[in-house]
């Protein structure tokens, strides 16, 4: 029972990186670079939750609302200014760029609300599923997690293969130049990504400040840097690789915490992914591509 | 030779059988064939190559010639068939070891180290002929100062067959086209291969270039007596300079012979000659 | 083509090479002079070892990015093996060679040799990836050399040495003592490295990189960056070869960490984290990918910047975020580039002509 108990808060931190390494992944797949400030819209996204909740009085779940509005719009300014004029930059220029934007937002983020860790109110409070004769307890905020990512899931999935935006970003993440050639608004479609991916960075901040309360302007930094190695995981790119990188990460991180060492963790989390590239260069859900030769 | 060698008997499959071929072939393929993407890219190819042979392998665009280079250089591991280079086969070997075994190509999209000078990409190609080791370069040790100039002197007489002495010193990726396409060659040669492959070496070029790199190629041919392959759309090239010629269309050899039996076959004028009659 | 791409490559390529040397040359007997005579602030002067290691660890990422043309997250890691081996030498060395200049050379020389083995052992698995694969899992790397020397604990006591994993399980005799200890790192460290042993390291790892790229192995490095597949072609072994750039890297960055930690008296895995390796890379990057003269000079400019920006206080970091941002957009976009151009009035006249 307790390895069950393990395995569902595995399974909740998973949903959470699940989320995160989304945003990642599509980024990547149609811009080709690694948006390492993705990490801080999170943090960005879980203080105006925070604000909303705890000085403005908002219902927790239109708190939410809020911050993936803010982020949204974070995420299109951020391209707008700092990445698209750097399309044709080679690809180390804006990844570096994409540093100095993760350092902007939390210093930014340090200077607007202080180092002073700030405890996250949950959004739907502190109560517990209790099964089992309460042998196994299941706190709501796992379950709304859970069921969070579940949704997000089949509902990008959905977007991304019906609609004609999301054939648009697909086309866009194909050969951006023949997406042109087919009259798709290439710069559009890659700003609706970072909207969408940065959308959904507010719903993981949301959710992570509630599982694990304090909230600081470098909350985002570890998260994000764990979602990224869930993305590569699973396949960067790839939107099912995403998900599975991230529950595959959360277990093995509880794991490694449960049953190994909890300072070595983190060591055990890297050594893991390592071990998947090795045996699948791509990630699990990845496609190996071929240089023409 | 030192490695264990694996001579084995030669059927007549050479495209001119009464060429040295038959005794001595610098390469035979038998029944070489790969799969890609589920799709038979290259079935069935039996091909040998004289020790001093020119030939051409033509056909129209998608027929398979490019795979066939990158079978026998290992860029795509075959599916089937055997690959016999100077006798020795080359199965479980990969790009490296196949050049050093004495396969040297050129590549139909130029690939040239473009930010290095012109000298350096042929030197570069010269790295197996040289020895000495990383602490003699940090320490400047009189064998890599030895070393490195009889490389530039190599370097130099190489660059010198196509009269690109002079532009030594510039960046690769800054040469003209057809320069371009010349280095290329001169790197593949660094390597001291007994078979050259030349994929397209005249495409985009003029016809005046273009008869320029047929006399290179027949200066090369002479200088090293080695065997030469070379893909080309250009007729006169083609008919001009090599002895025998393959005829390639979907990924089936479809005639073999001279060029005068290839340019009256029936089967190849159907296939490739033919449709430009039509048009 | 233009006259001027005709210009003679291997002559700008030397000129350059002597400019670079000349540069650190100069700038080495301009510090010493100003610091003796008192021009130098005791901030300066604290900075100028860190800015050698500094120096150093972009000329070493430099050969991993700019010439092999690979991207690594993860140099830090190599980093902090060579400061941890080598403070460790070092306080091993303090009883038989009370000479401090002999034992920081030696303590450098067996940081490079244990960073090496670690770029070695690394370098198998990594190097068998490519692209963005190869660079996550050098950041993995890094973090798992910082979680490992965060829970490694080394002691000596009469009966030789004694290291353990997590917790402090030495047993140390009486009279023993913990050198690495876990979390804390290394504390009580004689701060034996100089502005002249930092000076050295640089000309040595500029010698060892500069003619190391005019050799065979420098052309192979290069070739294989500027095309794999050709390079396979002309029989270059591609392990072989990025093998042997990793581990000359991770060797010349375990020394610059020996003697980045010796300047301090305490030293903790913390420091050589995931933001380090950017900061070295963002150096590469700045300077020029290649570029070891202008690599060298990112790297003092932006380790003196931050402290210039002290009179800013809460804002120096915000700050140099958005000029870090500024600067890639300005080297890198095409029409704020030609803006900046149209502004140079030497650069109008020359395309003018």
């Amino acid at each position: 029972m307790i390895f069950l108990n393990f395995f569902i808060s595995g399974i909740s931190l998973g949903s959470i990186y699940a989320i995160i390494a989304l945003g990642y992944t599509m980024v990547y797949g149609i811009a080709k670079m690694l948006n390492f400030a993705h990490g801080d819209v999170i943090m960005v996204g879980a203080y105006v939750c925070f604000y909303a909740v705890s000085r403005y009085g908002f219902n927790p779940f239109l708190g939410v609302v809020l911050a993936m509005a803010v982020c949204t719009l974070l995420g299109i300014i951020v391209e707008r200014l700092a990445y698209k004029p750097l399309r044709q930059a080679p690809s180390l220029a804006v990844l570096i760029t994409a540093i100095g934007m993760s350092y902007f937002l939390q210093n930014t983020a340090l200077l607007l609300w202080s180092s002073n860790p700030k405890v996250f109110p949950s959004v739907i409070g502190r109560g517990a599923f209790k099964l089992f004769d309460g042998a196994l307890s299941v706190s709501h905020i796992t379950a709304l997690t859970i069921g969070a990512c579940l949704v997000i899931m089949v509902v990008l999935s959905l977007f991304i293969s019906k609609t004609k935006l999301g054939k648009a970003m697909r086309a866009c993440s194909e050969d951006k130049g023949a997406a042109q050639l087919m009259g798709i608004n290439v710069n559009a479609t890659i700003s609706m990504t970072f909207a969408i991916g940065s959308g959904l960075a507010a719903i993981a901040g949301a959710l992570l400040c509630s599982a694990y309360p304090t909230l600081m302007p470098t909350t985002g930094a570890l998260p994000g840097i764990k979602a990224f190695t869930a993305a590569v995981f699973g396949g960067i790119g790839s939107i099912p690789g995403a998900f599975l990188g991230g529950l595959m990460l959360g277990v093995i991180e509880i794991f490694a915490k449960a049953y190994i060492s909890s300072q070595l963790s983190d060591a055990v989390v890297f050594g893991v992914l390592i071990v998947v590239l090795l045996v699948k260069p791509a990630g699990l859900l990845g496609k190996m591509t071929q240089e023409k030769v | 030779m030192k490695e264990k060698t694996k001579y084995i008997p030669i059927p007549s499959r050479s495209i001119l059988p009464e060429r040295d071929a038959a005794r001595d072939p610098v390469l035979e393929c038998v029944n070489l064939g790969i799969t890609l993407g589920g799709i038979k890219a290259v079935e069935d190819f039996n091909f040998t190559i004289g020790r001093t042979e020119i030939a051409g392998l033509i056909g129209p665009n998608g027929a398979g010639k490019t795979t066939v280079f990158n079978l026998l250089t290992k860029v795509y591991q075959p599916t089937t068939g055997t690959i016999l280079l100077n006798g020795r086969d080359t199965h479980g070997m990969n790009t490296m070891q196949v050049n050093k075994a004495g396969i040297a190509r050129t590549f139909q999209n130029i690939r040239l180290f473009r930010n290095l000078s012109v000298i350096d990409n042929v030197k570069t190609a010269m790295n197996n002929e040289m020895h000495y080791n990383m602490l003699s370069a940090i320490l400047r040790l009189p064998n890599y100062r030895r070393e490195e100039v009889a490389a530039h002197r190599r370097a130099l007489k190489l660059l010198s067959i196509f009269d690109m002495q002079n532009m030594a010193d510039v960046p690769a990726g800054s040469l003209p086209y057809g320069a371009q396409r010349r280095l290329e060659i001169v790197r593949a040669l660094a390597t001291n291969p007994s078979l050259l492959l030349l994929d397209e070496p005249a495409a985009g070029m003029n016809p005046s270039e273009t008869a320029d790199l047929m006399d290179s190629i027949r200066k090369v041919h002479e200088m090293f007596q080695i065997a030469i392959v070379l893909i080309e759309h250009d007729m006169s090239l083609v008919m001009n300079i090599c002895e025998g010629i393959c005829v390639l269309n979907f990924g089936h050899i479809i005639a073999k012979g001279t060029p005068d039996e290839i340019q009256s076959n029936p089967a190849v004028i159907e296939a490739y000659l033919g449709r430009k009659k039509e048009a | 083509m233009t006259m001027r791409r005709l210009i003679n490559l291997k002559r700008v390529e030397a000129r350059r090479i002597y400019l670079t040397y000349a540069v650190v040359i100069a700038a080495y007997v301009i510090c010493q002079v100003m610091s003796s005579t008192g021009f130098l602030s005791s901030s300066m002067r604290g900075m100028l070892v860190p800015i050698c290691a500094y120096m150093v660890m972009a000329v070493s990422l430099n050969l991993v990015v700019g010439i092999l043309g690979e991207l690594s997250l993860g140099h830090a890691g190599f980093m902090s093996v060579g400061a941890f081996s080598g403070v460790a030498a070092a306080f091993l060395m303090q009883g038989v060679i009370p000479f401090a200049p002999v034992r920081l050379a030696l303590a450098m020389a067996v940081a490079a040799v244990f960073a090496a083995v670690a770029g070695f052992l690394i370098g198998i698995p990594v190097l068998r990836l490519k692209g963005d694969y190869l660079a996550i899992v050098t950041l993995a790397f890094g973090e798992i050399i910082k979680s490992i020397l965060n829970n490694f604990y080394l002691g000596v006591d009469s009966q030789g040495l004694h290291f353990s994993m997590l917790t402090d399980t030495t047993r140390l005799l009486k009279g023993g003592k913990l050198i690495i200890r876990g979390p804390m790192g290394i504390s009580g460290i004689q701060k034996i490295a100089t502005f002249p042993a930092g000076f050295i390291l640089l000309m040595i790892a500029l010698m060892i990189v500069f003619n190391l790229v005019n050799s065979r192995s420098g052309r192979a490095f290069m070739a294989i960056r500027d095309d794999r597949i050709a390079a396979e072609s002309i029989g270059l072994d591609i392990t072989k070869y990025k093998m042997m750039a990793f581990v000359m890297s991770a060797a010349l960055a375990g020394s610059a960490g020996a003697l980045f930690a010796m300047n301090y008296s305490t030293i903790v895995a913390n420091k050589f984290d995931f933001n380090t390796s950017i900061l070295i890379l963002v150096f590469v990057v700045l300077g020029g990918q290649g570029n070891m003269l202008g690599s060298i000079i990112a790297a003092a400019v932006l380790t003196i910047l931050p402290e210039k920006l002290r009179e800013f206080s809460e804002y120096r970091m915000l700050l140099y975020a958005v000029i870090l941002i500024v600067m890639m957009l300005a080297t890198n976009n095409a029409e704020i580039k030609n803006f900046l151009a149209g502004l140079n009035p030497f650069r109008r006249k020359e395309e003018a002509e």
